[in-house]
This record gives structure tokens, sequence and C-alpha cells, in this order.
């Protein structure tokens, strides 16, 4: 690799935000295509990450360290193992599927959409390769305010609702969390080096008090119940785009903190915390999927069920054991490709008729076959058939869950017969019954929306019939990531007696 | 030869594939020949691979078939491997066959309908799953198609999406059987965190070595896999989807919910008879389900109106004596029956099918009649289905199959009287409502005009399977004909390779024929009586119905016992009602609570903003004076 690569992912689209700066406001057209070749670039430029990385490894790869401020033990670090690199590829991949989706669909401001768009990747991409604190902090941050303002300025009717109940939640917990990133720093030497913690033992008081701080920014993010209620309606009134982002990538973020940073460097208390992690995870799949069932609104109902799905992430992360947590991971990608999917999906039928209530719908397979069939597969997908990804992530999960609690498995196990109630139900009332006369004359996807949904389709189904090109990133990674939780601070007795034993 | 058993399910995928990607740009006439073509060469080539089977049987009489390794992740990596041996054969033949017949058929029945490519695609598809099912090797791989099977189910009851009632029923009938579906993946978990396994053969032998007989956990793992069997067999209490089911299209009926997918379960377990015979009270959970499920049936299809939904009822009790075979360890008996059934059920939805087409869809058993000179293949096809169900003796093939579960059930070490009295009133059951169905439909005075005779592609499927459905059963023949020279057991011996045979005590000879006598004279009673309550003197059956108690019975009966309600009231409705009560989601409250209380703040706060200076000068002496009268008292 002759260019480093993270920086280029990163740089490259807040270049692109910077050029769509430039051009004249008037000038649309060269907008729109400045940042769909920028994202396509970026996207092509974050490949080498897919086809270049050892899977033999659990260390981090692709590494690029320079000195920042060394009086204070800040580095610019940056690097990516098997946990986070299909993130950054997740990332990239779909902001131009967000680009695509928004071409007609942004009329007012288009400059700055396009330009926060882009600065959302680079900073997303940033909070995925930081391996230093000061600087993930900053890029955790970063996407708050792009993002609060797609929110605030190109949502629907309640968007400042939403946008400010979306700032609150996340700063509150993002201060919580920069009070234990300073209190790390000083217990680690004056580093903000990630690499160095995961190496170090703190004192389990600590780590008690620090998982919390992290739990606060991360289980906000995630969400986990109950601190879940900023979702519904964050992703409810953002633009489609914005939905996107945030189904995809940025509630990914919070699991991924959970196992960057609380599991390594804090590997005592997550293990301590587990259960309970579990209980919270399961009460989310179970309350998730019960509000899903009295929506009206199609975008809120698919908000809420994205509670449900992270529900079954956190519970295969904190099962800590091989399958859940490789499960975990994989699900967060497949929720990431399908919530993204079924977003792109409404925002497709949104640009045409303009509601989002269930009631205005019925009829859609008529009137709309080929988008009908997408949004099937997206669907199956969703309630976890065997053969789409939904399935292997979701057994996987479940497998590990149940493994570590018969009990949580069991009940989590319950989520997925609430999760086809709730999913069938809304495909029945949208797309069959006879056909609603406000959808009538509608016309199918055009080649551009098929383009934008059709590479998640087929990874719904690469994933679902050979998952192994994608776990297999994870292995060496989730080896070692769950062999330091489950062996940090036993007391050197344990393997005494084994020796004796032997 | 062998080595192109992974072609017979993807030649269904592929079809498809077609279908669904260009089926809207094909004529009807080329779809259907997508759709019926890519079955009936996996028919043909089931026949080629069977008879090379039999012909010169693999060694270990099983051939593994290992395609991709499907997910791979820390000692759980189980394959895409496909199993031939006796049990996948058996049930490949009559998938592919019986499909084919009713692919042919639904060419000609479905003609004009809206959506004709996009049923033959959901059609091939269900083929192709249904394969992959009995094929699979390994638990998951069967779970796969077991979801498979039941997607199609789920989009082809509600085929004619356009009314919501269809819609409904298809989701009632996803959602229950996922019900089962789900204690079945539990059961995956179990084994695999126990056994270490998935892999069928691996896991049924560790399972022994590991758990043992009567062991708590194979106690658990066979009750979970039950679960799994009675959502998708629609046996008690998991049966309440079958009934509404009928609001597919009538070929979707004749081949999902009647000769194949609804059997999945009879086929699971089969399929891990080890681990079922090593938990005995599950095997008598499964021998009483069945009993019990065949009676309950039975009874409600005495009541039926609907042609479909009696032969619906019918088809849950036939299951039941599956069930009841399997609960007494007579697992090829049920295989037997599987086969008869799929021949002789087939046949009568298709008959089914036939006579509502050519009365303009009317179902109602009530305003039809009459019907055998206008229809008169149709009525004699239909005739050699009624009898086969009925166990018509010696000539049909549901006799020797139902013959030789009740036999098995006699003469069982597990079996018991009991059970064995429940079969046989389920025999009086299934020759009664089965001739009620032939009397109203094709007997008595004409209450509707015939549109037209069946053309070619519905005759001809009606046709071979007639002649199935009373030849099918001579492959193995009632232990009592041995007497006569007629030792035939072709289908016990094949399948004697993967499932072992019965642990049985001799009957003296006097008590089994005494036995056969009362079945006989049972069912040939219950035919009787269909005659004179519903064409002889069709006033008795009115009267006794029109009392107080046969009125409350007959709505009983007819509603399927009433499980219905008592899952609305117990399940359904608390949902429902949790659902919406929490729309606006409670855990939110003490967030708005929040919002509230600082719009109260604010508000009262800037009350004191008032301008007023004198206000302002109180305020400040009186903050003087709590302040002062703090560091005093401190």
């Amino acid at each position: 690799m002759s260019y480093p690569i993270l920086s280029t992912v990163i740089f490259l689209p807040l270049a692109g935000a910077l050029v769509i700066f430039l051009i004249k406001r008037s000038n649309e057209s060269l907008i729109k295509w400045t940042a769909l070749v920028l994202s396509l670039l970026t996207f092509a430029v974050s490949l080498p990450l897919f086809t270049g990385f050892d899977k033999t490894t659990a260390d981090m790869q692709f590494r690029e360290t320079y000195q920042w401020v060394p009086s204070w033990g800040i580095n610019y670090a940056l690097g990516v193992d098997g946990i986070s690199v299909l993130f950054v590829l997740l990332s990239t991949l779909l902001t131009v599927l967000c680009v695509t989706v928004s071409w007609n669909s942004i009329k007012d401001r288009t400059k700055e959409f396009f330009a926060a768009l882009l600065l959302i990747e680079g900073s997303m991409v940033g909070v995925f390769c930081s391996l230093d604190l000061f600087l993930f902090y900053i890029f955790w941050e970063a996407m708050l305010i792009p993002m609060y303002l797609l929110i605030g300025v190109w949502g629907g009717p309640n968007r400042v609702y939403a946008a400010i109940k979306f700032f609150l939640y996340t700063l509150v917990g993002s201060l919580l969390m920069l009070i234990g990133i300073i209190v790390l720093y000083f217990n680690t030497g004056r580093s903000f080096d990630v690499l160095q913690m995961m190496t170090t033992n703190y004192p389990y008081h600590l780590q008690l008090l620090l998982f919390w701080a992290f739990f606060a920014a991360f289980a906000v993010k995630v969400p986990m119940f109950p601190v879940h209620t900023w979702l519904p309606d964050a992703h409810t009134e953002a633009p489609t785009a914005g939905s996107v982002i945030l189904a995809g990538i940025l509630i990914k973020m919070g699991a991924y903190g959970f196992l960057r940073f609380s599991m390594p460097i804090l590997p005592e208390a997550s293990r301590e915390m587990a259960p309970l992690m579990m209980v919270l995870s399961v009460i989310g799949i179970i309350y998730g999927g019960l509000i899903c069932l009295g929506q009206t609104d199609i975008k809120r109902l698919i908000a809420y069920s994205s509670v449900s799905h992270m529900g079954f992430v956190t519970l295969g992360i904190f099962a800590l054991n091989i399958q859940g947590v490789q499960g975990g991971i994989l699900q967060m990608i497949n929720h990431g490709i399908v919530t993204g999917a079924l977003f792109l999906s409404i925002g497709i039928i949104y640009d045409r008729t303009h509601t989002r209530q269930i009631a205005d719908y019925g009829g859609v397979a008529t009137v709309l076959p080929v988008y009908a069939a997408f949004f099937m597969v997206f669907t199956l997908s969703s309630i976890g058939l065997p053969g789409t990804n939904g399935f292997v992530g979701e057994f996987l999960i479940l497998l590990g869950g149940f493994t570590a609690s018969n009990v949580l498995g069991v009940f989590a196990a319950t989520g997925i017969i609430i999760g086809a109630a709730y999913m069938l139900w809304l495909y029945q009332r949208v797309f069959f019954l006879d056909v609603n006369p406000k959808v009538r004359s509608y016309k199918d996807m055009n080649l551009r929306e098929v383009l934008t949904l059709l590479p998640l389709l087929l990874l719904v189904l690469w994933i679902g019939i050979y998952p192994n090109t994608f776990l297999s990133f994870m292995d060496a990674s989730v080896q070692h990531l769950v062999q330091r939780v489950n062996t940090a601070g036993q007391p050197q007795m344990a393997q005494q007696i084994i020796e004796v034993i032997r | 030869m062998r080595e192109a058993l992974w072609v017979i399910p993807t030649l269904s995928y592929l079809g498809f594939v077609v279908l669904a990607l260009y089926g809207r740009g094909l004529t009807p006439s080329r779809a259907a020949v997508v759709g019926v073509g890519t079955v009936g060469i996996s028919a043909l080539l089931v026949l080629a691979l069977a008879i090379e089977f039999m012909t010169s049987p693999p060694p270990g009489h099983a051939y593994v078939q290992v395609l991709w390794q499907w997910m791979e992740v820390e000692g759980f990596r189980p394959p895409v491997s496909l199993r031939l041996d006796a049990l996948s054969v058996i049930m490949m033949l009559v998938i592919t066959g019986v499909g084919f017949l009713i692919h042919l058929y639904s060419a000609e029945f479905m003609r004009g309908e809206e959506g004709y490519s996009r049923f033959f695609a959901y059609m091939n598809l269900f083929v192709g799953s249904m394969l992959v099912l009995v094929l699979a090797d390994n638990l998951l791989l069967l779970y796969l198609g077991w979801e498979g099977v039941g997607l199609c189910s789920y989009l082809l009851i509600g085929f004619w999406y356009r009314d919501p009632e269809n819609g409904y029923a298809a989701r009632k009938a996803f959602v229950v059987t996922r019900v089962g579906d789900t204690a079945f993946a539990i059961a995956l978990f179990l084994i695999f965190t126990h056994l270490g396994t998935l892999d069928i053969q691996e896991a049924m032998q560790q399972a022994g070595r590991t758990w043992g007989a009567d062991s708590g956990m194979a106690i658990a793992a066979a009750a979970l896999l039950l679960g799994g069997a009675v959502g998708k067999s629609a046996q008690l209490p998991l049966q309440v989807w079958l009934p509404d089911a009928m609001a597919g299209p009538t070929p979707v009926s004749a081949l999902i919910h009647a000769a194949t997918m609804v059997t999945a379960g009879v086929y699971l377990i089969a399929r891990t008879h080890v681990l079922f015979a090593l938990a005995p009270p599950v095997m008598l959970a499964v021998a009483v389900i069945g009993a019990a499920t065949l009676l309950l049936a039975g009874f409600s299809a005495l009541t039926q109106w609907d042609i479909k939904r009696a032969l619906a009822y019918s088809t849950i009790s036939q299951i039941g004596y599956m069930f009841l075979a399997l609960g007494v360890g007579a697992w090829s008996a049920a295989l037997f029956h599987f086969m008869t059934h799929a021949f002789f059920k087939a046949l009568l939805f298709l008959g089914a099918g036939a006579v509502i087409m050519n009365l303009h869809h009317e179902h109602d058993m009530g305003k039809m009649g009459g019907l055998r000179t206008q229809l008169p293949l149709t009525f004699w096809t239909f005739l050699i289905g009624a009898s086969s169900l009925s166990a018509l003796p010696v000539v049909t093939a549901g006799f020797y199959s139902k013959d030789l579960i009740l036999h098995n059930v006699g003469t069982s070490e597990s079996g018991s009287l009991w059970l064995w009295g429940a079969g046989v009133l389920g025999a009086f059951l299934t020759s009664l409502y089965s001739f009620r169905m032939v009397f109203l439909t094709f007997f008595g005075e004409a209450k509707g005009k015939a549109s037209g005779k069946p053309g070619p592609l519905i005759r001809i499927p009606l046709v071979v399977l007639a002649f199935f459905s009373l030849v099918a059963g001579l492959v193995e023949m009632p232990s009592l004909f041995a007497y006569a020279g007629l030792d035939v057991h072709l289908f016990t011996r094949f399948l004697q390779t993967t499932l072992p045979g019965i642990t049985a005590s001799p009957l003296p000879l006097s008590v089994e024929i005494g036995r056969e006598l009362i079945i006989e004279a049972l069912q040939l009673g219950g035919i009787l009586l269909a005659y004179m309550l519903f064409l002889y003197k069709p006033g008795i059956a009115g009267v006794v119905a029109r009392t107080p108690w046969g009125e409350a019975l007959q709505r009983l009966w007819r509603s399927g016992w009433g499980f219905d309600r008592v899952y609305s009231v117990f399940f359904i409705r608390p949902f429902v009602w949790i659902a919406r009560v929490n729309r606006e989601d409670a855990v939110d409250l003490p967030y708005v609570g929040m919002i509230w209380a600082g719009f109260k703040a604010n508000r009262f706060l800037s009350r004191t903003q008032s301008g007023k200076v004198r206000w302002y000068a109180a305020g400040i002496g009186l903050g003087a004076l709590v302040l002062l009268g703090i560091v005093v008292l401190l």
C-alpha cells in the first residue's frame, strides 16, 4: 500500500465537503455530482481494506501513528482490526447510497446537505479507526453537529424537537464518557493510547466506575433500553439519508464502543456487568418489538424495530463467547444493511407520496411490483429468515446467548416471533390489500433507485448464503478479545490449581 | 448419477429465479413451461436416483454430498450438505412426483389469474425448499428448508392479496408456525451446546452416548423438537392455522397444506427418531397428541360446509394418525401413511378444486349436489380418493397404511388399547365425514350448474393420482395377509436401513382377526351411516342438529373446538392491548416529564422578573436574611 488508506478515507470526504462549499449554490448538479464522485472515490479507496486485510492476526493493521501534542501525550493514531474494518467499509458504501437516494428529494439548501453528508462520513470513519482516545472523542463529537443539522434542517414536521432531543441525549452521555476518558488518561501514565490501555490492568473499583461512565455514552448510542427514546423521534423525523446514517452507522458506534473500549480496557467490570447488560438487551428486544405492533407510522415502526434488533446485538456482545460476539458484530453489519435498505426504500416511496402513515398505503405491490419485491427481501431479512443475512447473525447471537444463559436465550428467541408479527403486518398493510387511491398513479422504481437498493440486496443474500467471507475477518480479533475478557484479573491461584491437577 | 443430487433442489430454485426476474416478461404458457418443467425434470431425476439407489445402494445405504461450508465460528461449522438415504428417497419421490402433478394441474387451474408467473415462482421456491428440508444432512440446513417452506406457505396463502382476510390467514399461518419454529430453534441451541454438533447422524449418536435413555436433556430436546413438529404439522395445540390456510388457491392447499409441507413435522420426528426413542415421556406425548388431534379434527371435519375446510380438518386428522404411529415407534408406518395420504389427499383437493372452479368459486357443499352426472371424471376420482381416505378394505391404498398404523399401535410395547381405540374411532369418523362430502357434493339433487368440463391438464393429474390412491398400498401388506401367502413388506424393508422396525409382541391370530373385523365394521359402518344421514334420510341429521345439544356441539366442532377464541382471549388481545396502550412508549414519559418540569420552572422563575423594584428589593432583603440565618445557625 503506497498511500495511508485510513487517513485518505477520513479526509477525502472532508476535503469534498470543502470543495462543495466552494461551488456556487445555484449549480446544483455540479454539487450533486461532486458529492457522488467523491463518495464513490472514497468507497473505492476503502476497498483495499477488504482485499488487503490480513485475517490471521488480531493486531491492528493499516496503522498510522504521528505525534500530535507530545506534551499531553496525544497522538494521531489510526488502525483497524477485525472488529472495526467492516464498519469502515459499511460507512463508505452507505454514504454513496445516501447520495444517490437524496438526488432529487433534497430541494432546499442542497449545497449544505451534501457537504454535511460528507462531513459525517469522514468523522464516522474516524470514530472506527481511532486508536487514541483524544482523537476518538473529537471524531465522536464531530459527528454530532452535522447530524444535528441534518435532522433539524432537512427533517420532517417535528424535526426541531427530534434534533434537540437527539443532541441532548447523546451530549449527556458523551460528557460522562469525557470524564471517564480523563480519568483513564491519568491512570495510564498520561497517555491516550488505546492499545496501551488494552494491556493495562486497572483496579476493579476504578474499572467499575469507568464502565458506567462509558456505558452512559455507548448505551445511549446503541440505544439500549431504557435510554432509547431519542431514537424513534430522530429516525422518524430525519430525512432519508439521515435515517440511513443513523440506523446504519451511528447507532453501531455504541456497540462498537463496548467492543473497542469497555471490554478490552475494563475486562473485569465488563464480565461482572455482562449479566445485567444481557437482561437489558432482552428487555429491549421484547419491549421494542411490542411497541412496533402499535405503530401507525412506517418510519417509526422501523425505528422501534431497531431498538429490538440492537437488543440482539448487545445480547450477543455481552454473552462474552465467540459465537455471541461474532454474531453481534455480524448482526451490526446486517442491521446496517437491512435497516439502511428499509429506510432507503421508505425514502423512495416517500418521495412519491409524501406520507409516512401506514393507513395511506395499501396495494403498493400491484402498482410498484419491483419495489415490492425488494422490500419483501429486506423484510424477510429483518425477521431473520434463513438464507438471508439476518438469520446468520441472529442465530449466532442466540446460540451465544443461550450458551451464556439458557433462560435469557429462550426469552430472546421469543423476539423472533414478535418480529415476524409486526413486519408481516406492516408488509400486508402497505403492499397488499386493494390499491389505495392515493398510490394509484405512481411509477415503479427508476434505474437510480434500483441501483441504490441492489448492492444491499446482493449483500443480504451473500451474507445469508456464504457468511464466511465476513465472519473470517473477525475470527482472530474476536478470539483475542474474548480471551482477554474472560481471563483478565483471574487470580493466579486458579492457574496454579490447574497446574497441580495436571 | 448420485453426484447430481444437488441438481434436484437447484432446478426448482432456478425456476424460481427465472420466474422472479423475467416472469412478467413471459407469456403465461412460457411461464408455465418454466414452472412445471423444472419440477418435472426434478421428478425424472429423482426417479432415476431412486432406481439407482434401489438397484445399487451406496455403501452404508447413505450418500452425503457436502456443497460448501455455510458458516464457521469456533467449533460451530454447519456445512451445506445433502444426504441421500432411504428416507429422503421416499420423501423426494412424493414431493417431486405429486408436486409435478399439482404443477401440471395449476397450469390450467390458475390460467387467467392475475400474477400467473408469480404463482409458479412461489410454487417452485416451495418445491426447492421442501427438497432442501428432506435432503439436509444437518439440522441447521433442515431449519433453512423448514423456514423456506413456511415462507412459501405464507406467500401462497396470501396469493390473492387484495382480500384482507387472505392476508390475515397468511400471517396467522406464519406466526403460529413460528411459535413452533422457535421451539425448534431452541432445540438446536440445546443440541449444539450439549452435543457440540448439528450434524443429524452425529448428534443422534452423541445423544445416545452423552445423554442416555430417559435423561432430562434428551427429554427437553425431544420436547422442543416436538414443539416445532406440532406447529408445522398443525397438531394440537397449534393446529389453528391450517383451516384458515385454505384461503390460498386450491393447488396450494393440495401441495403444501395436504401432501407435503404439513407432514414436515412427521419427517422431522422420523429423522431424529433416535433422540425421541431416548425420551419415552415425549414419545407418549407424541402418541397422545396424535390420538387427540385425529379425534378432535375428525369431529370438526364432520360439521364443515366449506369443502376445503372439511378437507383441511381431515388433513389435520390424518396427520394425527401419523403422529400416533410415531408415538408408538412405528416410524415406517407413519411414513407409509404419509405417502398414501399424499396421493389421496392431493387427489381430493384437486377434485374439490375442479368442482369449485366449475361452480364459479362455490365452496359451500350445501349449495352443491348432483354433480355426479355433470362432472363424471371428477366424481369417480373423488370417490376413489374418499374411499382411500376411508380406508376401504383391500382395494384402496389408505387401507394398507391405516391398517399398518392401527396394527402397530395395537401390538407395540409402547402402544395401548386406549390409543388403539382412539385410532379405530377416528377411522369410523373418517369414513363418515368422507362420504358426507361425497354424498353432499355429487349425489342428491343438483343445486348448481357446472360450467364446462375440466381440461386435460386437470384430468391427467386426477387420473394418475387416483391410480396411485388405489395401488400405492400394495407395497406393504397387513401381517394377516401372510397367512394367505402374501408376505409383502417392501416399504418397511426399504426404510429399514434408516428407520428401525418396531418392537412388538405378536398377538394370537384370533385377536388379530377380531380387531380387524372391528375396524372394518366401523369403517363400513361410517360409510353406511353417511349414506343414511346425508342421502337416504337427510331429515334425520337435521333433526339431531336442531336439538339444543346438537346445535351447541355443532357450533363447537365447526369452530374447531374454540381454540381460536381461547388464543384470542389469552394471547392476541392482551398483546394488541399492550401495543395500543403503549404506542407512545411509556419509557419516554420521564423524559417528557423533565421537559415539562423545565418549562414550568421557567414560567415560575420568569414571573419573578416582573420589573417591579419593590419586589426585587424585598427579594434581596429576604435572601440576605436567609443567608444570615444560615450563617448564624451553623
